[in-house]
């Protein structure tokens, strides 16, 4: 099977840093692959995301997506990529409703001098329907409570109908009742339309219901490339997350 | 003689008219794109060129536009190029072009505040000329023309610059428009304003408008609406109690912004529940 993201002794460094935030990774996911990464604070997790989509210019190795190296055509690549990035939260005065915010997902993929057309809007609403949120689309975001703002981020990504997804904690401010409905949700979407999914996480639990296959990072390397059965036991070693790394 | 004093009255309205609409309308990308440290620099920098062009007798809006454009280039490509935060190009073009500014116009022929000088440092009411209605109009129109065009993507990058990168749009080109964009605008409204207080203009009626709403297609209308109303309103202050015409224009929008944030409803409502 092609490789759908492939990632080359990838290190990471943000500007003005010494160490890189990412060391060394190498990664592949092949298409209609769900994949969830765990590791504690600091552990890189957002910044193979970002590396990934490209939105972290500074890297040494290689990141091929769909074929495409992300160092010189990364904006394309990117238009095919649904991100939901980690605590967005939008100020209560902003002037954007619910809708504006999701239907923005598609401009990159409709194109400069192009407009929304009947297709957009319909893809837009579906993903927020499919997110319960379609009552609140003319509601200001940054009026609607964390988890809707979450659920609107998530709508975003899947309007865009990416052929991958990634999302980094994109269930921290869910109810509990949403907590166990969207990653099932998200889950099924990702079936339906054979995307690849990066799904970064602290619920742990969760992991073991939706997919087959866990990365664990710590200290900006990938510790381990697991079943959900296997990583869990790894996390629960003692003496914890931080000594993984000797642990292992 | 009547005819000529109401000849250059309704050249100030319609000036100010052209100079508070298009302030306020580029103002909404200052503020919603966190360009304020920018068009502060870029304004004190027509100043500065405005000033040279003085001193050289020379038009100052020609070298105000450069000295404008320049400024807009160190900030903008050359920032980036040396990896430099804008906040700190702005702090160093800031004082350069004041500094820059003060020389030029001790070194002026006209050494004293001839109307010339008066009008680059504070505005003036008989220094619009036709030429600069149809500069002003000109301007108007191809901003009025662009934004519409690349709507989507601006309204996007003022949501979120990074959101927008992270959805395949190529921000740097129309970041780089609104910052140009600015500099023309300040350009040609700096005598009516004045280099010192043009800045006021750019920021005031678009926080003003925020104040009150929600949907950012209103707010690129009202905006633009408070400038105008803003500038007209100040000109007539200035032609009844005879001040500087950028003084009073400043003043009121101060007060208009005053009055928002005191009646905003935005500062009154609590949290939608679905």
């Amino acid at each position: 099977m092609d490789s759908i993201i492939r990632l080359e002794n990838v290190s990471t460094i943000y500007e003005g840093e010494r160490r890189p935030a990412i060391r060394g990774v190498e990664l592949t996911l092949n298409q209609n692959e769900l994949v969830y990464v765990v590791g504690p604070n600091a552990a890189g997790k957002t910044t193979l995301l970002e590396t990934i989509n490209g939105l972290l210019p500074r890297f040494k190795g290689r990141v091929v997506v769909f074929g495409l190296d992300v160092r010189v055509r990364g904006r394309e690549v990117r238009r095919e990529i649904g991100y939901v990035p980690q605590d967005f939260m939008v100020e209560p005065g902003e002037p954007y409703t619910a809708l504006d915010v999701v239907l923005m997902g598609r401009y990159g993929k409709i194109g400069v001098l192009h407009r929304p057309d009947e297709n957009d809007l319909g893809k837009i609403m579906e993903a927020m329907r499919l997110m319960g949120m379609d009552k609140l689309a003319n509601r200001p975001v940054g009026k609607l409570s964390g988890g809707q703002q979450q659920k609107v981020m998530i709508a975003r990504a899947l309007a865009k109908e990416p052929k991958i997804l990634l999302l980094d904690e994109p269930f921290s401010n869910l109810d509990p009742e949403s907590r166990e409905r969207i990653p099932a949700l998200i889950s099924r979407v990702h079936e339906k339309q054979q995307m690849t999914t990066i799904i970064v996480t602290h619920d742990v639990h969760q992991m073991l219901k939706q997919c087959r296959r866990v990365v664990v990072m710590n200290n900006g390397r990938i510790v381990a490339d697991e079943t959900p059965e296997k990583a869990l036991s790894i996390l629960e070693k003692p003496p914890g997350l931080h000594s993984m790394e000797e642990t292992l | 003689m009547i005819w000529l004093e109401l000849a250059i009255i309704q050249r100030a309205l319609i000036g100010c008219l052209l100079a508070g609409f298009l302030t306020g309308l580029i103002g909404v990308f200052v503020v919603r794109m966190r360009l304020s440290a920018i068009g502060y620099s870029m304004s004190h920098g027509a100043f500065a060129g405005a000033a040279l062009g003085v001193a050289a007798s020379v038009n100052p809006l020609l070298t105000a536009m450069c000295f404008s454009s320049a400024t807009a280039l160190l900030i903008g490509p050359v920032a980036d190029k040396a990896r430099l935060h804008a906040d700190t190009v702005t702090s160093i073009a800031f004082p350069l072009n004041m500094a820059l500014a003060f020389i030029f116009l001790t070194l002026s022929p006209q050494i004293g505040l001839s109307s010339e000088v008066a009008s680059v440092l504070w505005g003036s009411v008989i220094s619009m000329t036709n030429s600069d209605m149809v500069y002003m109009t000109s301007l108007c129109a191809a901003a009025l023309a662009l934004i519409h065009f690349f709507w989507k993507e601006l309204f996007a990058i003022m949501f979120n610059r990074k959101l927008a990168e992270a959805d395949g749009i190529n921000t740097k080109p129309f970041v780089y428009f609104i910052i140009f964009l600015i500099g023309l605008v300040v350009t040609f409204s700096l005598k009516l304003v004045g280099g010192l207080l043009i800045f006021a203009l750019l920021f005031n009626p678009a926080s003003s408008a925020l104040q009150f709403l929600h949907d950012m297609k209103k707010i690129v209308i009202v905006s633009p609406a408070i400038g105008a109303i803003t500038c007209i309103s100040g000109l007539l202050v200035s032609l009844v109690l005879d001040v500087p015409i950028g003084s009073c224009i400043v003043l009121v929008s101060t007060l208009i912004f005053a009055f928002s944030v005191l009646l905003s409803p935005k500062r009154k409502r609590k949290e939608v529940k679905p």
